[in-house]
């Protein structure tokens, strides 16, 4: 059964940290931005400014009228930090002194004596400054201005070159946090992977705990899926004994209690009463099978599910299937031939092998004719081994027909005890170790056919 | 020659054009065969020094013709403000070519040309700067038979002082208040060095002769009615059409200040492609490291050429500073103070 996906768990880290690393980045940038926009505006602001003041100090009064000595300072210095336009005025009280006349002067009062303004002059945006300080011309007291502006190209340019780089910084620290989030995700997530990785690879069979060193938070998990393991381990054990132990406790009573119907059955006089008895006995012998198989069937589920296949040689395993139902097969007077071929080394679980094969030999020797042969034969080559079991009884209905389904009887089965169960066993086997099995007629005579692959 | 000169000079001195009130001293035509525009050029400098520039321009660009105004600096300045119709303004006067760039008459251009000049050479993208010439100073060897020649200010100052008789009334100087590059040269001066305001006491002492233009003084210090002239445009003292055989141009050895000549693009400009044309030429051609300098003037100094007491004027606001109608009265007055006496 497959899980239901919600989706990558480090993708959707990763997602979360990209996204938080570009919230941060835009944060990043725009207060950077902002930041270097205070600061430029307010270096230009202080260079304004100390331009201005220059100015001022060199105004001074000479027999009550007015000295405007601008220092050359004062206006290189504005020239030293950009290439903008610059413009000044002089003004003393309300009378435009020297400079720009169409400049606008900002009001300035004693307690207020500088002002800053950003407005428009001659097409351009500029910023200028406003100083004063009070002088005394001719016994009369005067404010005299200084004002200083400069347009804001260089500026603009400044500010450009500062955004660009914040972007730059920006998206630097955007790709640093995207791959620290990459690895940090694949990092955090590698314990969980390999732990998932080891789980899908583990066999069925592969019932040890997980002893592997994981993070903490994933303990509880690892205890969890300990826990599940342990118990699957028990329950299966506990299947095993079951089926061993229901074995014993059916069959053996069985037996027991037709040899005690075989004992009656000589001693009763009466024929009606024999009959009975015989119906009797024909009807344990059904159940025992029937036990029997079901168990059989029980174990080759149980085995398959965890196949633990060995190597062996299949003509031993076969000899002992062949020993122990020759005394069977004379029972009937049939001729039990086996025909082994060289190198027939397989990987299989023997138990499950022999089982099927008794399955199929107990068929053949059930259903072919009194005083006929029932022939075992193996080969093999390069890709695997053959096996094959010929008999001469009535042979299958149609090749094509569904005996290997549970409980199905061929029609050749009636007036035999059987439960339907031999080759649908003896199929499961065969395709659990990857191989196959055909049912067919033998074309010369009379006498089916069953034909066994098993890869090596 | 490397082309035919149709050049028509019509020298209409107090020339006035009908709207305009400014005055021009010369104006030649640079006719092109197959014209097909008309670029204008307003500049301070003498069509004999920068024809060679026009005909170069031409000889890459045969379709333009170029009409070249003459007219001092100030009256530059005039037709400018007055909005008289020029493309270009080629000046000396570098304080002047600052202000017409800072109130706005001057248009940006970035082109390859305009980026390789250097930072210190230009000014917004629009005043750009395509000479280096020296403020020198002009003696007669006859004049100074038996005296060292001066190195320094302050040699010369001992020199005039111990020789009263021999150079009174013989030394000549710009007169600042006529001329732009006169006044520029004395305010840098005066920047650079107090030497400045003692030599020019002693040559106010002297007697001093003022001139408004640099070949007018390198003529008297060649005819020998000047024994020596200071602030000399080296430049114009070098030039081949000057017989260089009765002068000395020396570089004084404290400081020797640099005026760059510049050109401008002005913002009216009804041939603005042509204009970029002519600045990119300019520019490329003044501003190349070939040897051979391609008109008579390089931007670029031969080292061998430099004394390290080169002082370059800069471009830049600074140069407002000394346009202030009140800076200047008071420094007219200073300068009057003491070469008037």
């Amino acid at each position: 059964m497959k899980g239901r996906a919600l989706g990558s768990m480090r993708r959707q880290m990763i997602a979360q940290l990209v996204v938080g690393a570009a919230l941060l980045a835009a944060l990043l940038i725009f207060v950077f931005q902002d930041f270097a926009r205070r600061f430029a505006e307010e270096s230009q602001d202080n260079v304004l400014l100390a331009s201005a003041t220059s100015i001022l100090e060199n105004v001074s009064e000479d027999a009550g009228g007015l000295i405007v000595d601008i220092p050359y300072a004062a206006l290189a210095m504005l020239g030293s930090v950009s290439d903008d336009r610059v413009f000044y005025r002089v003004d003393q009280g309300p009378t435009f002194v020297t400079g720009y006349d169409d400049l606008s002067v900002a009001e300035t009062t004693t307690a207020n004596d500088t002002s800053f303004v950003s407005s428009g002059f001659r097409g351009d945006q500029i910023r200028a400054v406003t100083t004063s300080r009070l002088l005394s011309l001719g016994g009369q007291t005067q404010r005299i201005r200084v004002t200083v502006a400069q347009t804001q190209d260089g500026l603009g340019d400044r500010l450009d070159e500062l955004f660009r780089r914040a972007v730059l910084l920006g998206l630097g620290f955007f790709v640093l946090a995207t791959g620290l989030s990459v690895w940090t995700a694949t990092r955090v997530l590698r314990p969980m992977q390999e732990l998932a990785l080891s789980v899908s690879r583990r066999g069925p069979d592969e019932l040890r705990p997980f002893e592997r060193p994981v993070p903490t938070e994933m303990v509880p998990l690892i205890s969890s899926l300990n826990g599940f393991i342990a118990r699957l381990r028990r329950a299966l054990d506990r299947s095993e004994d079951f089926i061993t132990e229901a074995a014993h406790r059916v069959r053996t009573p069985l037996a027991t209690v037709r040899t005690q119907a075989e004992v009656l059955s000589r001693r009763i006089e009466r024929d009606e009463n024999r009959q009975t008895l015989r119906k009797m006995i024909r009807a344990i012998d059904e159940s025992s099978r029937a036990a029997g198989q079901l168990l059989d069937q029980a174990m080759v589920n149980l085995r398959t599910d965890a196949l633990q296949p060995t190597q062996i040689d299949l003509n031993d395993c076969l000899q002992d299937v062949v020993t122990r139902l020759t005394p069977v097969a004379e029972l009937r007077d049939i001729e039990l031939t086996t025909t082994f071929a060289d190198d027939c080394h397989v990987s299989v679980d023997p138990i499950l092998i022999q089982n099927a094969v008794s399955n199929l030999l107990d068929n053949a020797i059930k259903y072919t004719s009194a005083e006929s042969r029932v022939a075992l034969s193996t080969s093999s080559d390069g890709d695997g081994v053959y096996l094959k079991i010929s008999d001469e009884g009535p042979g299958f209905e149609a090749v094509d027909q569904p005996l290997t389904e549970r409980f199905v009887r061929g029609s050749a089965g009636e007036g035999t005890v059987g439960s339907g169960l031999g080759l649908t066993i003896a199929a499961e086997v065969f395709e659990a170790h990857g191989g196959k099995m055909t049912l067919s007629n033998n074309t010369e005579g009379k006498g089916g056919c069953v034909d066994v692959y098993l890869p090596r | 020659m490397r082309r035919r000169l149709f050049a028509a000079l019509s020298a209409l001195l107090a020339w006035t054009t009908g709207a305009f009130a400014f005055e021009i001293e010369a104006e030649t035509t640079f006719p092109a065969a197959t014209a097909t525009v008309e670029l204008r050029i307003i500049s301070t400098a003498d069509s004999a020094f920068f024809t060679p520039a026009v005909l170069d321009f031409q000889a890459a660009h045969a379709n333009i013709a170029v009409t070249y105004v003459e007219a001092s600096s100030t009256e530059a300045v005039k037709a400018i403000s007055e909005g008289a119709s020029f493309d270009l303004i080629v000046s000396s006067a570098m304080d002047l070519q600052t202000k017409l760039a800072n109130d706005g008459f001057a248009t940006v251009i970035r082109s390859s040309a305009t980026s390789a000049v250097p930072e210190w050479a230009k000014w917004r993208d629009s005043v750009f700067a395509f000479t280096q010439e020296p403020a020198t100073l002009v003696l007669s060897p006859t004049a100074f038979d038996g005296l060292p020649v001066p190195e320094t200010r302050k040699a010369l100052i001992e020199i005039l002082r111990e020789h009263p008789d021999r150079f009174r009334g013989r030394i000549g100087t710009y007169d600042i208040r006529q001329s732009g590059l006169g006044y520029l040269f004395a305010t840098q001066d005066s920047r650079t060095s107090e030497t400045y305001w003692r030599l020019t006491e002693v040559m106010g002492g002297l007697a001093t002769q003022l001139y408004c233009c640099s070949l007018n003084m390198i003529e008297a210090v060649r005819s020998g009615e000047l024994a020596l002239a200071y602030n000399v445009l080296g430049s114009y003292a070098r030039l081949p059409t000057v017989k260089t055989d009765d002068l000395v141009v020396i570089e004084l050895a404290d400081y020797t200040a640099t005026m760059q000549r510049s050109i401008l693009m002005l913002r009216n400009s009804e041939n603005p492609d042509a204009a970029r044309l002519f600045v990119d030429h300019l520019l490329s051609t003044a501003w190349s490291t070939s040897d051979e300098p391609a008109f008579g003037f390089s931007a670029e100094l031969d080292p061998d050429d430099i004394s390290v007491n080169r002082k370059p004027i800069r471009l830049g606001p600074g140069l407002l500073v000394f346009l202030d109608q009140h800076k200047r009265g008071q420094f007219q007055r200073a300068w009057e103070n003491a070469i008037l006496q």
